[in-house]
């Protein structure tokens, strides 16, 4: 077994008087996927942002590659050097063009020259198949291209892990393939990846385990074909038969 | 084949009708413009008083002679204009990240923003020229007692105008820049956040240039009105504006024309904006 990369110990957060997280444990090893799945509002996207230090946490910890991250004395700005966050509606820059999207982290806070970012740029976004696009405005771009930039942004830096909150829940259907071949891509690199989803078919496909998200808790967490084919939890039973219903599954 | 005739027949017919309806309104704007503007130029000029209007206000000898005079004056109103302008900018936006800054350590800082941006939109323009120009020259000055502690302040009347005009203004563009900095989505600073940026880096290189492009227009629209305003340092004895200019002149032989040199000199620069400042608004509607 390897080592674990990010690591969630009963981790607790309430907006308000609403308890988004409970007692949320899980592990995320080195050069696995796992896959969140539950509905919306179930706290997929909360435990993500938790993980970037985007959002503090009640109670509990979390480690990445067993340091404490969620202490207040650990700085927020290097843990996010270490970790890549991809947002479900891309958060692209508006006012940059596309290479200085993937850049302006590499320059400001990884200290690279430009020339040299802009090199390592280049290739990042060649890579996503994004060649020749480099100059252009992020707007002209359609929303599966956009989406590649931002995943070449937050893997820009050689993240130790990638955290992917619904990727592709802004994209139209025709669009969702090519930015699932991008995640596909990297986890045959074996990134590390923790990934919020509503595409079954990809957890199936992708993760090495999979976590059903129910009412603030992990209901069930094993490898996706029991998840996923056999689940002992009834919500997640509940959930996925709506998912089948809808023909979603 | 009958249906098809028809139907050429309708699509020919549709573009007819397009057309008439297309050809009757231009014919009624056009006829609209005529008798609108038409009959209030015969108002005007068929009215009794119009002769003697013509002669004071009009008057193309009196036009001719003190243009230039006056085109000169306001050579010093364009420079004003530029470097309060400037300095509006920048104080705006610093008041503004002030406002909007959360540091508990920025309390006091944060408090003194929100009074000046009151007090200083709460004051008309035109007095708060009258008590920066008369104001600050009395805190200067010595007295039989001894030198004044504060005798380092300005006392040149076209330097405390242009405060006055800064700080009027400055309150202004503050509040133009916060409504511009709120309007930057969140998501812009978490993804600023999420590439390894400092609060301070995403501020500055995510945040505020999204919210000064977003509150360009708005902006403009401020300067427009400044670029009037620079008038206003007439009244505290700044020699050598465009209004001051030509009202001497006008006082001098009761004839009103240089003012209309100061105001055609005025919408020469605000008109040419005010174009601008719609160019840049449909641009960015599409």
């Amino acid at each position: 077994m390897s080592a674990p990369v990010i690591e969630f110990e009963g981790v607790t957060k309430a907006f308000g008087d609403r308890e988004v997280l409970n007692g949320i444990d899980l592990v995320v090893e080195e050069h696995q996927a796992v896959a969140l799945i539950g509905a919306s509002g179930s706290g997929k996207s909360t435990l993500l942002r938790c993980a970037d230090l985007l959002l503090d946490i009640d109670d509990g910890d979390i480690y990445l590659d067993g340091e404490v991250i969620t202490d207040p004395a650990v700085s927020a700005v290097d843990v996010r050097r270490r970790l890549g966050f991809v947002f479900q509606a891309y958060n692209l820059f508006p006012h940059l063009n596309v290479i200085d999207n993937v850049t302006l982290g590499m320059r400001r806070a990884g200290g690279m020259s430009r020339a040299e970012a802009e090199d390592s740029a280049r290739r990042m976004l060649a890579r996503f198949g994004l060649e020749g696009r480099e100059n252009e405005s992020s707007s002209n771009l359609s929303g599966g291209q956009q989406q590649r930039v931002a995943i070449a942004r937050a893997f820009a830096a050689r993240p130790r892990a990638m955290l992917l909150d619904e990727v592709t829940s802004a994209l139209d259907p025709e669009l969702v393939g090519e930015v699932l071949r991008a995640v596909r891509d990297l986890k045959e690199e074996g990134v590390t990846m923790l990934i919020a989803t509503h595409e079954m078919g990809f957890a199936r496909e992708v993760a090495d385990k999979v976590g059903f998200l129910h009412g603030g808790r992990l209901a069930e967490v094993g490898p996706p074909e029991q998840v996923l084919e056999d689940p002992q939890d009834p919500n997640t039973q509940k959930f996925l038969r709506r998912l089948l219903e809808a023909g979603r599954a | 084949m009958e249906a098809n005739a028809a139907k050429a027949d309708r699509r020919a017919e549709r573009a007819a009708v397009r057309r008439r309806r297309d050809r009757r309104g231009v014919a009624i704007a056009a006829l609209s413009t005529v008798v609108v503007i038409g009959g209030l130029t015969a108002l005007v000029l068929t009215s009794s008083g119009w002769p003697a209007v013509r002669e004071t206000f009009f008057n193309a000898t009196v036009f001719k002679e003190s243009f230039p005079d006056v085109a000169k004056a306001f050579w010093l109103d364009i420079r004003v204009f530029m470097i309060v302008e400037v300095a509006v900018l920048a104080l705006g936006l610093i008041v503004a990240l002030i406002r909007t800054s959360v540091s508990p350590a920025m309390f006091p800082v944060r408090l003194l923003a929100v009074v000046y941006a009151d007090i200083f939109r709460g004051i008309p323009t035109i007095l708060l020229v009258y008590l920066v120009g008369f104001g600050v020259p009395a805190l200067a000055n010595s007295t039989a007692e001894g030198s004044s502690s504060l005798s380092w302040l300005p006392t040149e009347p076209v330097v405390l105008g242009a405060i006055a005009l800064t700080l009027s203004y400055g309150a202004y563009v503050s509040e133009v820049y916060r409504a511009g900095l709120r309007s930057v989505h969140p998501g812009q600073r978490d993804a600023a956040l999420a590439v390894g940026l400092t609060e301070r880096q995403a501020m500055r290189h995510v945040v505020i240039p999204q919210a000064v492009r977003n509150v360009g227009p708005p902006l403009l629209n401020d300067f427009i009105s400044l670029q009037k305003d620079v008038a206003l340092i007439s009244i505290i004895g700044v020699t050598g504006e465009a209004f001051q200019v030509a009202q001497i002149q006008a006082s001098s032989d009761f004839n009103y024309t240089p003012l209309l040199c100061a105001a055609l000199l005025y919408m020469a620069v605000t008109i040419p904006l005010a174009r601008m400042l719609d160019r840049w608004d449909r641009g960015r509607v599409r």
